[in-house]
Parts: C-alpha cells; sequence; structure tokens
C-alpha cells in the first residue's frame, strides 16, 4: 500500500499545523503514529505528569482543566495538545480528559522535535503556546513570498485529461467546455513505472503529454491537420513537471528555464493541476499606486466611477499578495480620499470658489485609515466662522450633494444614518461644531454617545485643516477629565459582544439570511475599535488609527503588561479575516459582506479567531471595570431617564 | 479430528488444542508459531499482545478463492504502533475477476508483480506470532489463512483469535431480525466493521483495504473492551 492512500496521513493533513507540512513530513508522521482508544471520561493525562508524546485528536473531544480544575480548553477533531510542556521538558501544568469517547493519535517527543528543527512554520506553532496569534498574524506576511508559498496554492482546479486515443475535435471541445487552455493526455497502463499513477477511477494511468491551444494553432490549423486525427499523435511529449510542494519560485524558473509557459503540478505521480506563467505574473502584479495616480487624472464623476472595479481588484491583489491589515487599510483610505478630493476640485470648478475657507473631514473608518471594502459614506463640513448661512450655505450644499452623489457613483453607499456635509446638521462652522462636542461630552446621553463614537474618529481630507485639528484638541483635551463621559463610552463599547459560547464554542446566527455565520465586523472588529477608542480617550491621544491609538495607549499605564500586544494582534487578525473574507466574495463574484461562517474556515485560522475572540472578550471585562460609572452620575442619569 | 469443535456454540477448548498443534505439526515455522501461540485462557486481555489481522480475498469461499492482500497491525489494548504494522499483496493461484478488482481495489497490475503467499508466509507467521489476531468476521480471515498454508505446508494452521464481530453480536443478538439475517447467510448488517465502528464514536474509513480494516479491528477491539469489558477480563471469555 502507498503511504499516501494511508487513512492518518490524509487526516493530518487536512489540519493545522500538519496541513502545511512537506509531503515527506505527511509520510513519516502516518507511519510513525501511535493510536489510542478512550472511552468518555477517561483521563489522558494529570498534572504534573511528564509528556513524552504530542497528542492529535482523530475523533472526540478533549478537555484540558488548570491545576485548579477550571477549564482551560475544549478540542476537538484535528486539535493537538500536551506539547507545550513537553517541547519544555517540564510536567504538565494542565491535566486532560475525554469528553466523548475519542480516537487519539500520539507522535514521540524525539520525532516532533526533529520535525521543529527542520520546518520553521510548524516549530512556530508548537513552541509558541500562548502567543501562536502572533505567530500567524507575522506568518500572514511571509506567506506571500514566492519562495514560501507552494506552488499547488496556484492550482485552481484539477487538470482536464484525456486519452490519446482521443479525437482532436473532441479535446479541443473538452478545453472549450472547461474553458481551459491547455488539457493532459494520459494512456492506460498495466506496467508500473516512473510516470505511472493511479487514477480515481483506481486504475492506472501513465501521463503521456500535453496539449495546449497554441498547439492547436501552430500543429493543428497551420498545417491543416484532420481534426479527427488522434490527440497522441500533435500532443507535446516533453513534459516539463513541477512537484506540488515546491515553491511558486521554483515553478517559475522551471518555465523559464525550459521556456514553456505550462507547467503540469504533481502531486508524486498524479497530476495535480496545471499552473501558467500568466497565473503567477497575475499573481505579482495590480498596483494601488497606479490606481492613486489614476483618480487625479479623471476628469468626470464618470471617469472616477469607472476606476471602482479597479479598486476591488487593486485590494484582492493586496490581500493576495499578504499585505496586513494596516497596508490594506491605508490604501483604500488613500483611495477613497483621492476620490473625495478629486470630486472637490470637480465641484469647485463647477460651482466657483467657495465664498468662506472650509474644512471637508472624513469620519469613521475611512478616519481611521482603517474602511473596507463596502465602507460606506460618512463625512462633515467645517467652516470658517466667517460663515453666514443666508448668503453661503447654498453653495456648501451644493458641493455636499456634488460629493455625496459622486462617491455613491464610486460605489460608496450613502450613509444611511445621515452623517454626511449633505445634511445641514453636519455643515456648521467650527465655533458651532465645538459647541457640539462640548455638549456630547458634558452630557452623554445615548444620541450623544452615538455621534461620538463616529465623530471621534475624524481627519480633514481637503481644504483647511486649521479648521479641523481644533476639533481634534477639544477631544484629546477634555474628554480624559469627563469620568462620566469615558464610563458612559465603556459601557457603550460593551454593547457588542463576542460571539463565543461557554466552552469556547462559537455563537453563530440561529436563523435568518446569515445562518451559521458571524458577524466579524459587529461581533469582532468594531468592538475592538470602540474598545481601544476609549482608552485613546482617556489618554488624551490623538491618534486616530487604532495601532496608533494602542501606541499612545502603551505609553501609559492603562493596560496590564502584554495586553497592549495582545489587542494589536487580536484586531490585525481580526480585521485580517474580515478583509480576506470580502477578498475571497469579490473573487467568488459575490457582493462582500461581513458574515463569517466559522465552518467554512480553516481548522487553524478557527482556533485563532477563538483566540482573538477571547482577547477582545477579556479586553471588555476589564474595560467596565476601569471605567466606572461615578455613583452620584449613575443616580442623575437615571432619575433623568425616568 | 484436526479441527476444535467448529460448528458447536460451546467454545473450543483453545489451551488443549495449542498443545497438541504444538506437539504434531511438523513444519519448523509452524511448531514455533502454535509453541508460541500457547496462551493462558486466564491471561488479562489487558496484558495480552494482539495483532489485528485482515484479508482480502478474490471471493467469500475459501475452497474457490484466493487471498490477494494481507494486513497485519500488532497492538496491545493501550497502543496501536503504525510503525509495526505491516501489509502484503500476494498472487492468487486463481485468475482475479473484474468484480473483485473494484471491491477491493487491488488491481492486476499490483498483482502482477506480487510474490506467491507461501514466499511470505514465514514473514507473516513471525508477525502474528505470540500475538492474538484480532479479526472481525472470522469465518473468512481464518478458514482461508489454514487453507492456505495446507495447501503450501502440507498441513494447516487453525488458531484462536477474537472476533470484534462476534463480541458485537452478543450484544445484538436478541434482535430477531438479526437472526433472519444470519439465516440468509449474510452477516447481520448492523454488525458489520463499519457500523460497530460508528457506536463508539470511532471514525469512519474506506473500508476494502487490507491494512486499514486490520487498523480498523483493532481500533475497535479496544474500544469494545474498555466499554464492555476491562484490561483485567481473561481471555477465554474473549476468544473464539
Amino acid at each position: 500500500m502507498s503511504i499516501e492512500q494511508l487513512e492518518s496521513r490524509e487526516h493530518l493533513s487536512q489540519f493545522a499545523p500538519f496541513e502545511d507540512l512537506a509531503d515527506e513530513w505527511l509520510d513519516r508522521l502516518a507511519t510513525e503514529v501511535e493510536i489510542q482508544y478512550f472511552p468518555a471520561g477517561s483521563t489522558l493525562f494529570e498534572t504534573g505528569e511528564e509528556l513524552t508524546e504530542l497528542r492529535y485528536i482523530r475523533s472526540g473531544a478533549v478537555e484540558v482543566k488548570r491545576r485548579s480544575g477550571h477549564l482551560f480548553n475544549r478540542l476537538e477533531e484535528g486539535d493537538i495538545f500536551g506539547y507545550v510542556d513537553m517541547l519544555r521538558g517540564r510536567p504538565a501544568r494542565y491535566s486532560a480528559h475525554t469528553l466523548e469517547d475519542s480516537l487519539i493519535y500520539f507522535f514521540p517527543k524525539a520525532l516532533i522535535q526533529e520535525l521543529c528543527d527542520e520546518d520553521d512554520d510548524f516549530s512556530e506553532f508548537v513552541e509558541a503556546g500562548g502567543r501562536r496569534l502572533k505567530t500567524r498574524v507575522e506568518q500572514y506576511h511571509r506567506e506571500s513570498s514566492l519562495l514560501t508559498t507552494r506552488v499547488r496554492r496556484l492550482v485552481v482546479r484539477r487538470p482536464v485529461m484525456v486519452e490519446s486515443t482521443t479525437p482532436l475535435q473532441t479535446a479541443a471541445q473538452q478545453m472549450r467546455e472547461y474553458s481551459t487552455t491547455s488539457l493532459l493526455v494520459i494512456d492506460p497502463t498495466t506496467d508500473m513505472d516512473a510516470t505511472t499513477f493511479e487514477g480515481q477511477d483506481e486504475h492506472y494511468w501513465h501521463l503521456v503529454g500535453m496539449l495546449t491551444d497554441r498547439d492547436c494553432c501552430t500543429r493543428v490549423v497551420a498545417d491543416g491537420i484532420d481534426p479527427q486525427t488522434p490527440v497522441g499523435e500533435v500532443m507535446s511529449t516533453r513534459l516539463v513537471t513541477v512537484q506540488s510542494d515546491e515553491s511558486v519560485y521554483e515553478a517559475m524558473l522551471t518555465m523559464l528555464r525550459n521556456n514553456v509557459q505550462h507547467l503540469p503540478v504533481l502531486y508524486r505521480r498524479r497530476p495535480m493541476g496545471i499552473v501558467q506563467l500568466s497565473d503567477i505574473v497575475r499573481y505579482e502584479t495590480h498596483s494601488s499606486l497606479y490606481l492613486v495616480s489614476n483618480i487625479y487624472h479623471q476628469a468626470s464623476v464618470d471617469g472616477l466611477a469607472r476606476l471602482s472595479s479597479e479598486v476591488r481588484q487593486s485590494f484582492v491583489r493586496l490581500v493576495n499578495d499578504g499585505a496586513n491589515s494596516e497596508m490594506i487599510g491605508r490604501a483604500l483610505a488613500t483611495i477613497g480620499r483621492s476620490i473625495i478630493r478629486r470630486l472637490l476640485e470637480l465641484g469647485e470648478e463647477e460651482l466657483g470658489a467657495p465664498p468662506v475657507p472650509y474644512a471637508f473631514m472624513v469620519l469613521g473608518s475611512m478616519a481611521r485609515d482603517e474602511p473596507t471594502i463596502n465602507a460606506d459614506q460618512d463625512h462633515a463640513l467645517v467652516v470658517d466662522d466667517a460663515f453666514d448661512f443666508d448668503t453661503h450655505d447654498r453653495y456648501f450644499e451644493q458641493l455636499a450633494v456634488f460629493v455625496r452623489e459622486g462617491m455613491a457613483a464610486c460605489g460608496y453607499a450613502r450613509c444611511k444614518g445621515g452623517i454626511m456635509a449633505s445634511n445641514p446638521r453636519w455643515r456648521q462652522p467650527l465655533s458651532v461644531w465645538k459647541s457640539y462636542f462640548n455638549d456630547w461630552m458634558d452630557d452623554p446621553k445615548p444620541e450623544h454617545l452615538l455621534h461620538s463614537n463616529i465623530f471621534f474618529d475624524l481627519t480633514c481630507v481637503y481644504g483647511e485643516n486649521r479648521l479641523v485639528e481644533p476639533l481634534q484638541e477639544l477631544i484629546a483635551e477634555r474628554a480624559p477629565h469627563r469620568p462620566l463621559f469615558l464610563a458612559a463610552m465603556a459601557r457603550n463599547a460593551l454593547g457588542r459582544t463576542p460571539p463565543l459560547g461557554f466552552f469556547r464554542t462559537f455563537v453563530v446566527e440561529k436563523d435568518g439570511e446569515h445562518k451559521n455565520s458571524i458577524n466579524i465586523k459587529r461581533r469582532g472588529t468594531a468592538p475592538l475599535v470602540d474598545l481601544v477608542r476609549v482608552h485613546a480617550l482617556a489618554c488624551g491621544s490623538k491618534a486616530q488609527n487604532t495601532f496608533l491609538r494602542l501606541d499612545d495607549i502603551n505609553k501609559t499605564q492603562l493596560l496590564a503588561e502584554g495586553v497592549n500586544d495582545k489587542l494589536r494582534y487580536a484586531f490585525e487578525f481580526l480585521s485580517m479575516v474580515r478583509i480576506r473574507h470580502q477578498a475571497m466574495d469579490i473573487e467568488t463574484d459575490q457582493e462582500p459582506d461581513n458574515n463569517v461562517m466559522p465552518d467554512k474556515v480553516s481548522s487553524r485560522e478557527r482556533h485563532h479567531l477563538k483566540e482573538a475572540f477571547e482577547v477582545l472578550n477579556n479586553a471588555q471585562r476589564f474595560l467596565a471595570f476601569r471605567y466606572p460609572m461615578p455613583p452620584d452620575a449613575e443616580r442623575k442619569r437615571k432619575g433623568r431617564s425616568t | 479430528m484436526r479441527l476444535p469443535h467448529w460448528k458447536s456454540r460451546q467454545r473450543p477448548n483453545w489451551p488443549d488444542y495449542l498443545e497438541d498443534r504444538a506437539k504434531r505439526v511438523r513444519h519448523p515455522m509452524l511448531k514455533q508459531f502454535f509453541h508460541e501461540m500457547r496462551l493462558d485462557p486466564d491471561r488479562p486481555i489487558g496484558e495480552t499482545p494482539m495483532v489485528g489481522f485482515d484479508l482480502e480475498t478474490t471471493g467469500l469461499d475459501a475452497g474457490r478463492h484466493d487471498i490477494v492482500s494481507i494486513g497485519l497491525v500488532p497492538f496491545t489494548l493501550s497502543r496501536i504502533p503504525m510503525k509495526e504494522s505491516r501489509y502484503w499483496v500476494v498472487a492468487p493461484r486463481r485468475q482475479l475477476s473484474n468484480e473483485s478488482v473494484t471491491f477491493h481495489h487491488i488491481t492486476h497490475s499490483e498483482i502482477d508483480g506480487a510474490p506467491d503467499l507461501g514466499d511470505v508466509l514465514g514473514e507473516v507467521l513471525s508477525v502474528m506470532k505470540g500475538r492474538l489476531p484480532v479479526v472481525h468476521y472470522r469465518h473468512v480471515e481464518r478458514p482461508f489463512l489454514d487453507g492456505a498454508i495446507r495447501e503450501r505446508l502440507g498441513e494447516g494452521a487453525v488458531f484462536p483469535l477474537i472476533d470484534t464481530m462476534s463480541l458485537e453480536a452478543r450484544r445484538h443478538r436478541r434482535r430477531r431480525w438479526v437472526w433472519i439475517r444470519r439465516l440468509m447467510g449474510r452477516p447481520p448488517a448492523s454488525i458489520r466493521l463499519h457500523e460497530s465502528r460508528l457506536r463508539y464514536n470511532l471514525p469512519a474509513y474506506q473500508g476494502h483495504h487490507a491494512l486499514t480494516d486490520a487498523l480498523s479491528t483493532a481500533e475497535l477491539l479496544q474500544a469494545q473492551v474498555l466499554t464492555h469489558y476491562s484490561p483485567e477480563t481473561p481471555l477465554k471469555t474473549l476468544w473464539s
């Protein structure tokens, strides 16, 4: 029996951290595994025990408890445990019991250590222990590299295969049907040799050649060959192939070295797919910089609107390149702000110069440099105090409506809450804005808190920055001295909790359109942004971006040692899950949304998702404790609301 | 009479039989095999070395069909080390029919280069010796191996084993329809390997591969003993 057919190998290859291992290592693990069955309620190990094996759950469920008896983790199929203490050579700090009848795989310490020595990713996964989330986040950035990405990542579908006796015409029809530019040609065989593989039909096949659309053109049409000629007579028999676990870089070199455009990817001897040079080139191009410069060259709203599909492409490209959420956020914010700037320039061309100086500010995610691809409009206008409503407002209203409609044409939905400069309430002189902000901080009633959450993330994108800066300073000066406001903001930030159940299980939507999914924005990134904003307000930070706010918070003693880093990684991770989900939506021609199905993400990602939600959960608990409602204020608040 | 009481409902007297065989067989390979197979019936299962054992055959009749592959998975109640497992494809003496090919995934080309069972018999017996075989449905493995050995060495080898199907049947034999199915010559569906495993929350495997099935059987026995018996249970209550 060939090792690749072993059931254990197949299972391991689907779960982290084994899924990324080289084929030889999967083979070794599958041959050296030891297996044992445990009925529900069995003890796997007790605290203090010396652990000499890494354990893997093939089926069933395991509960890991702290010495105190408190639940530490609940693990399921594909999870590993018992390895952190084993690798550090110390007695187990936890005990483990089966919750269900379970089949457990054991791997000896020496084997795991050898694997750690040879495979950095594996070693980081298992050795990092509690810091796995960080490892994962950093890995996102390395993954993009051509050197480390395995070529199987570029294979999008199984190859189309025909027997060499197939007539050319039939083969060409197959190419059309599967809209592919190449076919593999195979022959049945009974002899085993270096090119034989076992098909899904359990028969043995020989890979004998390849036929590309170019062959059809240069050899068939050009030479006037009869379309009924068997494929075997015109195919190219000089086969250059690559193994599935080679790097993309190696695949590219192989193609260039051999001057071929199509490269069959083999797992052992079995063809997995075909990559083309263009797949690799596509993997490496589309620049967001180019896009931004293009925005400023557009002479009309229509021209800008036409660019919006390129925005999506460049977003997907950034994601696939392994950019982090900061880079992606900044790129999207830059694109959005450039569109607004260009719209205001176009608006001023049409309406004439503004009667008094003004500043156009963006709010919310765009101000934080954290918009995603489906961001709404959130903006406002600050006008110089020389503003006279009756004579000047008509101009600014027209300008604001021009921007609003222009942005809508470019794919930014109008704000449902009406937080746009076209709303007269949000088109005011600086003095009025100051009184708004003061009001909101002095009297934190629900409506004011809602506004604070949106308007207290603000940046000037066009016009006079001197009209926006005073507002940012006002917040930074006053907010730290408004305990009631901070307490109310904190309470508000706890309204949306992470979707974790008692046993660290995901709590998904129970019904409706988004059944079995988690709204990663509402239950993840948004509560984290809110939470960080409260701390940032408390420490007088003028930063808008969540990471920059965390930098400012880190200069204070607000958070316990290490919490800042955890929040940073949790935010990065949750943002990336959301971003990747949206990129995938775009790639599959769906409207990008925030509804992530935990069942659909990889086991490794699911694992880290839980960890990130845990971080949010703990940080929320601390927030409530850190900004308590002042006792007299509590009474006053209640008195008023009744 | 060479065989112990085959058809009787009573369990055969294995110690006497094995003692007798160890004395009487002539071939040295078999002599040693039986010598080491003399397991104490009171020995606790938890202290007994075992071997998951499965054969794929060209059909179900040991008289007409042949062995095509052998899977052996040595194990104990507390561990199944895959490193020690072995698998052989052997050439059947009779023609491989196309239906059986689709049944156990062993193809003509694989068998073409395969050795005769006689060439690997020494290895097979040396992996098995001293270990109590565990099979699912003993009426295939026992007669087929016995027949194959007899054909090659001139004398047969019947030995005690644990049949996970019969352990499962003990818990399910009250139901009348099971008997009806059995009368029709079919093993009752509910105690087939796959279905039996599911009752213990064991994962579903792709069946009909001798090594996978031998492993499946070993895992199933661990589950049965730990669920319904105990590591102290003596062999005599389990073997047949």
